[in-house]
């Protein structure tokens, strides 16, 4: 929105950060889309993927749909209701590999370890991972670990790389929405976002919170053996929420989107920690969940198919792609008026009171 | 949710819309003056349902937007000394001063923390003595009991590596600033319910009787703000001026009398600058003589500095309710929540970052609001 604005390419504007990297520039908001179409693909140059970067990417081989992904952790605290970085790591690969429409096939995994961390934790973490990866049906084939002297990180950070192969019958991207297609959400929001909060500042809700994290991939999976290419768009909506992934397609798709409040699934220990912390449940990581855009026939199957999987019992039709407003999201909110949700611009911040 | 669906109810919504339509026969301005109710108001789209002729007007109730650039300017002076931890809310960071923000400090360096309470930043100063931790008290009367608490535990545990940097203010004054203005259209108040949770409503009455102005206590949640306009247009409608409560839930009369007695302990009332509007006599608070040594102001020698705005931005009539965001030749394009010029864009609170963040795009005049609940705004 702002970035289309020809006013910021041409006047001074004094407080934009240019010259170091902030925090909310790793938000998943805004500033890191800033950061990426401003930043690192022109750096890349030629050797940079010529589509919109996703979060995984095909690449065919010997007529092969094979699909690519990498992502970092570095989540503190480490350990935290409902799971430590370890499950994350293979949950947020297999997922990111998930929302291509593909089955994933092995990972690997590097470790950059602060000198002092505890091998206990280590131990810890690794089992976690290991657990993790032998549930969701998928090996850890290679890896690397490096340490690096205190204060150079935090304790432990872990990249997964995960490969997988697209299902045949898969054809999805976030610019495939068409107006007239329904958009369904897989379960409940904010539940991570508001652990690791709550986790990390010891603020309380930790006895009622916990993170969703789990893999879609079997979900994933049954959707497309139901619905096939009527399945548009896939998206977890994770750093920067459900408001920054709808966004994202609505941009991609140059479509727009209308959600009603009244069907945004926010469970009430997630939404008193957000009234209290002033945070919008939009804007908050999630990391057990799916957005799909999928085509009106194949809506009400599909979300039966949803909710008879055990990822997805609490499944919702959360509103539709529209004609008007192209790259807007809209909802319309439970008193009846309308408000744009716009993407997060940086990081979340508490409200004074 | 408990205590907060049954004040979302649509279908409760939908009665009092019509009953502030029953009763509305003349066009009426009010001001909501908290920023935690203009919130509600636009991201609800309260004001786009009312009928045409009630008009909200965003008061100046936002405590990131009010404090004054200098205060951010000393802020940052203070952030960037190598001894000091400096501790704020969260939504103080992004608050830009002349040269830069409180992130923009922290990622070249600084120790800059978010803390919840202000009692964090006197555990962190118990923590690490070699150190000096400063916290940014900002706030209306609501912040001011924990502030002034935090002042309290850090005398009693002997911290002399604790202070706060002071930037309160207080309601009643400024609505009395809005009231002699000359070109003042408000003609009653939605007073900030939290505020009066605090300090109770008799602060109000004078006002009310002086400025024959109705003055509603007002809840945070749309039924609540729905009930408080309708009880300010009835009262206009029938010629009174009084002060009642509509927030019963969480306010008495009298107001909360130990967290008051804790306020006057540690601060005494003075002349306080507010952003954009200016000095209003009487209008803040600051630590008295007792408590001086907890003064940030004074241990860091920054009470001298001064800063000039932004030319473009119009936080002051903003503030003071004369213009709407949307007729800021700034807003939208120059100003955005990610390029705030002032303050009222940076705080989820301010008005101009609750107009942009409901996607309501720059127009000629002052929003008239549709009649149908249905009708579609252009954006």
């Amino acid at each position: 929105m702002s970035a289309a604005d020809p006013a910021l390419g041409t006047c001074p504007v004094p407080l934009a950060e240019t010259e170091k990297v902030l925090l909310g520039h790793g938000s998943g908001g805004q500033l890191s889309t800033e950061l990426l179409r401003d930043v690192v693909v022109p750096a890349l140059g030629a050797a940079a993927t010529e589509t919109v970067p996703e979060d995984a990417a095909l690449i065919g081989v010997d007529g092969l749909d094979l699909v690519i992904s990498t992502d970092a952790f570095v989540v503190s605290p480490l350990f935290f209701p409902g799971g430590d970085i370890g499950v994350l790591a293979v949950h947020g690969t297999i997922n990111d590999l998930a929302m291509m429409g593909a089955t994933p096939l092995a990972m690997a995994v590097a470790y950059i370890i602060e000198e002092g961390f505890p091998v206990a934790d280590l131990q810890r973490v690794t089992t976690s991972i290991g657990a993790a990866a032998a549930a969701a049906g998928v090996p850890v084939v290679t890896g690397d670990t490096k340490v690096v002297g205190r204060g150079a990180a935090d304790g432990l950070f872990v990249t997964t790389t995960g490969i997988g192969r697209r299902l045949p019958e898969a054809r999805v991207s976030a610019a495939f929405a068409r107006p007239g297609d329904v958009v369904l959400l897989s379960g409940p929001i904010g539940a991570h976002g508001t652990t690791i909060l709550s986790t990390r500042e010891a603020l309380g809700f930790e006895a009622e919170i916990a993170s969703d994290t789990r893999p879609l991939h079997r979900l994933v999976a049954a959707m497309v053996a139901d619905a096939k290419q009527d399945i548009h768009v896939m998206r977890d909506p994770t750093r920067g929420g459900v408001a920054s992934a709808l966004n994202e397609i609505a941009v991609a798709s140059q479509a727009g989107i209308e959600i009603d409040e009244a069907a945004v699934p926010v469970p009430a220990p997630v939404a008193a920690a957000c009234e209290l912390l002033g945070l919008d449940p939009l804007h908050v990581a999630n990391e057990g969940c799916l957005v799909a855009v999928v085509a009106p026939a194949a809506a009400e199957p599909l979300l039966a198919t949803m909710r008879s999987s055990p990822e997805g019992p609490c499944a919702v039709r959360l509103g539709e792609v529209v004609g008007d407003h192209p790259g807007r999201v809209v909802m319309n909110t439970v008193m009846g008026g309308r408000r744009v949700v716009d993407m997060l611009v940086g990081e979340q911040l508490p409200r004074i009171c | 949710m408990k205590y907060v669906d049954e004040y979302r109810d649509p279908a409760l919504a939908r009665h009092l819309f019509a009953q502030i339509e029953a009763v509305t026969s003349r066009p009426w301005t009010l001001m909501e003056v908290c920023g935690g109710q203009t919130h509600t108001i636009v991201r609800q789209g309260i004001d786009e349902l009312l009928p045409a002729g009630v008009r909200m007007i965003h008061g100046p109730g936002c405590p990131v937007c009010v404090t004054p650039l200098e205060l951010i300017d000393k802020a940052l002076a203070i952030a960037q000394r190598e001894e000091v931890i400096f501790t704020s809310y969260g939504d103080m960071l992004r608050v830009p001063g002349t040269t830069t923000d409180l992130l923009a400090l922290r990622a070249r360096g600084a120790d800059v923390r978010v803390v919840y309470s202000p009692l964090d930043a006197v555990r962190i100063a118990a923590e690490r003595s070699d150190r000096e931790v400063v916290f940014f008290a900002v706030g209306f009367e609501t912040t001011a009991p924990a502030n002034a608490m935090a002042v309290l535990r850090a005398h009693q545990l002997g911290l002399p590596n604790f202070s706060m940097l002071v930037s309160h203010v207080l309601v009643p004054p400024a609505m009395t600033a809005i009231l002699d203005a000359p070109d003042c259209e408000v003609r009653g108040f939605l007073a900030a319910g939290h505020v009066c949770a605090v300090m109770g409503w008799t602060q109000y009455e004078p006002i009310a009787r002086r400025y024959q102005v109705p003055i509603v206590v007002t809840g945070f949640e749309p039924l609540d703000l729905l009930e408080g306009i309708l009880m300010a247009v009835r009262q206009l409608e029938e010629g009174r001026a009084e002060v009642e409560n509509q927030y019963v839930r969480a306010v008495r009369r009298s107001g909360n009398t130990a967290a008051q007695d804790a306020i006057r302990r540690v601060f005494h009332i003075g002349d306080r600058a507010w952003r954009g509007i200016g000095t209003i006599p009487g209008s803040g608070l600051m630590l008295t003589e007792e408590f001086s040594r907890y003064d940030a102001e004074l241990r860091f020698a920054v009470a001298d500095l001064t800063a000039q705005e932004h030319p473009a931005c119009i936080a002051g009539d903003i503030l003071r309710g004369t213009r709407v965001p949307t007729e800021c030749t700034a807003y939208g394009t120059l100003c955005t929540p990610r390029t705030p010029l002032g303050a009222p864009m940076v705080s989820t609170e301010g008005t101009c970052a609750a107009f942009y963040n409901a996607g309501r795009s720059r127009q000629p005049a002052i929003l008239r609001p549709p009649v149908s609940a249905t009708a579609t705004r252009s954006r």
